[in-house]
């Protein structure tokens, strides 16, 4: 292509740029003069280049919107946004053929006839003298430019349009042409600089391995002086090539104010974008990564997050609403702060939109915290917009969001309130060409961590072991079921270690001590225990070669000041690894639900410590809600406390043994069925652990099933039914019609399991079956024989003897029974277990502790007859 | 050995020579063609990589660019070298990307006929026979041809 033209476009494209900025500022303050004149002047620029150039489509209609802009400078049009939008339109117009002319060097073909008759008529809107436009040329305006092109190649002084001004504008315009800014610079190809950064990689990784060197050779004292000069001037080196690749980020929010604005007039709302720190300085490579998410993160803001000028009168804010763009340094990282005074997340929207997708299930959404569901628009398909506008809401959104940010080694968090807004806070390391990293020893191999994702490091013992009685300060590492976690200040950490996670073998573990990294990913903390701990370097992260990208526990390699190669941990990777923050919220509740529907035994339960430190468990899946009451919103009705519940009062159980009432709030277990909820009293919540449940039955005291060993620690597991009946008297003995209709039908529950008959037994009852309890399928067949008849059946897989599958094929081949309904209930519940169970017969299968799910399959199967 | 000429390929049929790094796996004298190879190491220390596929040995720093090393024995499914042998390398590009090829012992670059090549006999193994573009007949040796390309596709093999 010609050098001319190359030149041109890249100078246009920077005018384009401003032009855009500047029209959507003229049109919020119409009367500013010196914004007026820049637009003009960049304008005619644009027109007399390409004037000069030989470029008629561009011109002709560079010149129609300078003629526009020259009646609205001169006063005799005023800059409307109808006014505005017909330029914006050209200026797009604009673009498309520079886009053209940069692809192929020619301008593209095309028709601007309508565009520029419209842009004719806004000019001659009021004034007389207008009817000349449609001239194709203006030979006059053209020459200045010409001569003064050339000259300005190898060096361009930025607002290159000063000497083009005198022809046309008013001499008044002139002086404003702000001479402040006029700095020199010089285009410099992005690859030079590229190389120039590398160049200077390899000189810090040269003068580390030479520093190094000088370390253990002390007595050659000569080069130590120079060596130090050497160090320095690279230090310096490495700051001002650093420098060459700072931008500003106002450099990647230019287009926002276009885009707002034409957001704010496609659907209809008042928007105002206030940009804060456009000035903040960071890497150029980081700055084109975080374009995109940063576009669509405003663009979400302002289509999801703000309300129509209706709905915000109604909630008594002003029309306008805001969304402010805020960057700021903080130690080596940039944060960007995205926040709108909009409507905030809807968290009921969430929730529905959580267990529609299968993310979680209701009793889990109900123990979430309002952060944590929060987090739930950062999983992939998450969208809670419910009408897909042509702006946002196809559900490919927040997430790639996050995965970009995360990329690069930053992190995204937020905060929403509802009815006063969503911030959106954004942090992002300066620079991804050379991090400071921790490094840590694991298996006797060194790995670096990026120290922006280190929080502290704690040392700890491994295991309580043999000097349990001396009272050292050092937390001790302890074991949930083989899981390692950390008490650190009152909260537990889960730990994993590096050893295991990248399967190095055994470590030369020195002794009890173990070193752990805790790291901060989004909201998720995580410990990462590793034998040594060495010192912070400033590393060069290169990426690593292709045939590893699939392992993704490493972000990059690096070679260390003794030459040494080694590899840069990913901290994102880990968590992602060892399943927390999947989808950005760390809870164990979540990942371990999450987990219990794919092994097969395991069950989430609830810990708590009641009746005076007793430890009780309860499936995870029965509770409804956790809540904390306070003490005064606890009050007594006919001698027993109950507190208002969502609009309605709930009995309130407590459990016998030591409760106080004097606490300052009261954990409460929420249980509901139907339109009825209680409250159990408990001291205090502990965790939610997974594990197998082996429950040794004793039932000499009411209330408990028996227990069960969950953590190591034997624990006892609650009856919820009997704490159901405490609450209402008939909780288990309603009237059938209370419920859904007339249904007092038989159900035949077949479950080899005391505890899980147990608690099936009283969950069906309370929806108005009449069950019959079986222990094992051998006892369910003498019942056959017997000549029982039942409307369903209900029934375990893994049973000994006669197991589910067995058991349903025996019943379809013949007998009464061979057209009953059959649920299989099992805690296995992948797609070859459902297909092997309809194989055998069933006619649906649930996944034990889906309590609603069990009560909906049965109600369908048993409508099904009678509506047929 | 009749069929000695027709298995020939045609496009080496003018008396071209073309030159070889030779190299040593397991006993197994080896040729690597010399226009694709950057470099010859010595004895070098490489950083394992955990979790990566087996074939791969580790990463290795060659003045200051980090080189992933390919350990040609795993690769090619033979025994481990004995511990206390020294390793040799070959340095390759691929993709702009530098890999070391780990071999037991590295020595002359041969120019070869044309005339000796012969395409891989069909009872070689898959091992050998999926890394190796043809056979030259030494004095007293075979020379296995290695085409680099494949042996550095570890996605598609892994």
């Amino acid at each position: 292509m010609d050098d001319l033209i190359a030149d041109f476009l890249t100078e246009t494209n920077e005018s384009i740029a401003d032009l855009d900025v500047a029209l959507v500022k003229l049109e919020q303050t119409p009367d500013d003069k010196e914004t007026l004149s820049l637009i003009f002047r960049l304008m005619h620029t644009i027109k007399g280049t390409c004037g000069f150039l030989g470029l008629p489509r561009l011109e002709r209609v560079a010149h129609a919107a300078e003629n526009v802009l020259g009646k609205v400078r001169d006063g005799a049009l005023a800059a409307t946004p109808d006014t505005v939008t017909l330029v914006l339109s050209a200026l797009d117009r604009i673009k498309l053929i520079v886009g053209g002319l940069a692809a192929t060097g020619n301008e593209p073909a095309g028709d601007d006839g309508t565009l520029v008759e419209a842009l004719n008529a806004a000019a001659a809107g009021d004034v007389l003298k207008a009817p000349e436009p449609v001239v194709v040329a203006e030979p006059e305006p053209e020459d200045p430019p010409a001569p003064d092109l050339p000259a300005r190649l190898p060096v361009a002084e930025k607002p290159p349009s000063a000497p083009a001004l005198p022809a046309v504008a008013t001499p008044d315009a002139a002086p404003q042409a702000e001479p402040v800014s006029a700095a020199q610079t010089i285009r410099v190809t992005v690859d030079v600089l590229e190389d120039l950064m590398t160049l200077v990689s390899e000189l810090v990784l040269t003068r580390n391995q030479l520093l190094q060197l000088a370390r253990s050779q002390e007595e050659n004292t000569h080069f130590v002086v120079p060596l130090q000069r050497l160090s320095h001037i690279t230090s310096d080196l490495q700051e001002g090539v650093m420098k060459t690749r700072m931008q500003p980020i106002g450099n990647a929010w230019n287009k926002l104010p276009r885009l707002v604005r034409d957001l704010a007039r496609e659907t209809g709302k008042k928007i105002d974008l206030i940009m804060l720190g456009a000035d903040t300085e960071l890497d150029r490579q980081v700055l084109e990564l975080i374009k995109d998410p940063l576009t669509h993160m405003v663009r979400n803001s302002g289509d999801h997050g703000l309300e129509s000028p209706a709905d915000r009168r109604a909630s008594g804010k002003s029309e306008t609403g805001r969304i402010t763009l805020n960057a700021f340094h903080e130690g080596g990282h940039i944060i960007i702060e995205i926040s709108d005074d909009g409507r905030g997340l809807p968290l009921d929207k969430i929730r529905a939109k959580a267990l529609k997708n299968g993310l979680a299930t209701e009793a889990e959404l109900a123990a979430m915290g309002e952060a944590q569901l929060q987090r739930f628009i950062f999983r992939p398909g998450f969208s809670t917009a419910t009408v897909v506008t042509a702006v946002s809401g196809r559900g490919v959104g927040m997430d790639v969001v996050k995965t970009n940010i995360e990329k690069i080694g930053g992190t995204i968090d937020l905060k929403s309130t509802l009815g006063q807004g969503t911030t959106f806070t954004i942090k992002i390391p300066l620079t991804l060409a050379i991090v400071s990293a921790l490094i840590v020893e694991a298996g006797t191999e060194r790995f670096a961590i990026p120290q922006i994702s280190v929080v502290e490091l704690v040392r700890a013992r491994k295991e309580a072991g043999g000097g349990h009685n001396d009272a050292g300060s050092e937390p001790v590492i302890e074991r949930i079921n083989d899981t390692p976690v950390l008490r650190l200040r009152d909260r537990l950490l889960p730990l994993v270690n590096l050893n295991d996670l990248l399967a190095l073998g055994n470590s030369e573990s020195d002794g009890t001590g173990a070193h752990i990294v805790v790291t901060q990913v989004g909201a998720n903390s995580l410990g990462i225990i590793v034998d040594r701990v060495f010192d912070t370097e400033e590393i060069v992260v290169k990426p690593v070669a292709p045939i590893l990208r699939h392992v993704t526990m490493f972000s990059g390699n690096t070679i260390l000041g003794d030459g040494s190669v080694i590899m840069i941990l990913d901290p994102n990777g880990i968590a992602r690894a060892t399943g927390i923050g999947a989808g950005g919220d760390a809870k164990a509740i979540s990942s371990s639900a999450a987990e219990a529907l794919h092994s097969s035994e395991r069950t989430a339960m609830l810990l708590f410590v009641a009746g005076g430190g007793q430890k009780l468990a309860v499936p995870l899946g029965l509770v409804a809600r956790l809540e904390d009451i306070p003490p005064e919103k606890i009050e007594i009705s006919c001698g027993s406390p109950v507190t208002q519940y969502r609009g309605r009062l709930m009995p309130l159980v407590p459990m016998p043994g030591g409760h106080s009432i004097n606490k300052p709030r009261q954990p409460v277990l929420v249980f509901n069925d139907g339109d009825r909820t209680m409250g159990l009293m408990v001291d205090e919540i502990v965790d939610v652990v997974e594990d197998r449940l082996h429950i040794e039955l004793s039932g000499s005291r009411p209330g408990l099933l028996g227990s069960a060993v969950i953590g190591g620690v034997a624990t006892d597991v609650i009856d919820t039914g009997y704490w159901l009946t405490q609450a209402w008297r008939d909780w288990f003995h309603r009237t059938p019609e209370a419920d859904t209709g007339a249904r007092s039908q038989h159900v035949l529950v077949v479950e080899d399991s005391d505890f899980f008959r147990q608690l099936v037994t009283p969950i069906l009852g309370a929806a108005g079956y009449r069950v019959t309890p079986a222990s094992s399928a051998a006892e369910a067949l003498h019942l056959r024989e017997a000549g029982a008849m039942f409307d369903a059946i209900v029934s375990d897989i893994v049973m000994p003897d006669m197991d589910g599958l067995d058991f349903a094929r025996t019943v379809r081949a013949s007998g009464a029974w061979s057209k009953l309904p059959m649920i299989a209930l099992s805690s296995r519940a992948d797609a070859a277990d459902i297909e092997a169970g309809r194989d055998a017969g069933f006619t649906d299968y649930v996944a034990k502790f889906q309590r609603d799910a069990l009560i909906a399959s049965l109600n369908q199967c048993l409508a099904e007859p009678i509506a047929a | 050995m009749t069929t000695d000429v027709p298995e020939r390929p045609a496009a080496e049929e003018d008396e071209e020579e073309r030159a070889f790094v030779t190299l040593m796996v397991a006993n197994q004298p080896c040729g690597i063609p010399v226009l694709g190879v950057r470099d010859i190491l010595g004895e070098h220390k490489i950083t394992r990589i955990p979790l990566a596929p087996p074939d791969i040995a580790g990463s290795l720093n060659l003045r200051g660019r980090i080189v992933t090393a390919i350990d040609l024995r795993r690769r090619l499914r033979l025994p481990p070298a004995p511990a206390d042998q020294p390793r040799m390398s070959v340095v390759a590009e691929q993709g702009g990307e530098l890999y070391a090829l780990l071999v037991d012992q590295v020595s002359e670059v041969m120019s070869l006929k044309a005339s000796s090549f012969e395409r891989n006999p069909p009872t070689l193994p898959a091992t050998w026979a999926q890394f190796s573009s043809g056979i030259y007949r030494l004095d007293g040796a075979l020379l296995v041809v290695l085409d680099v390309g494949k042996l550095l596709a570890l996605n598609e093999a892994a």
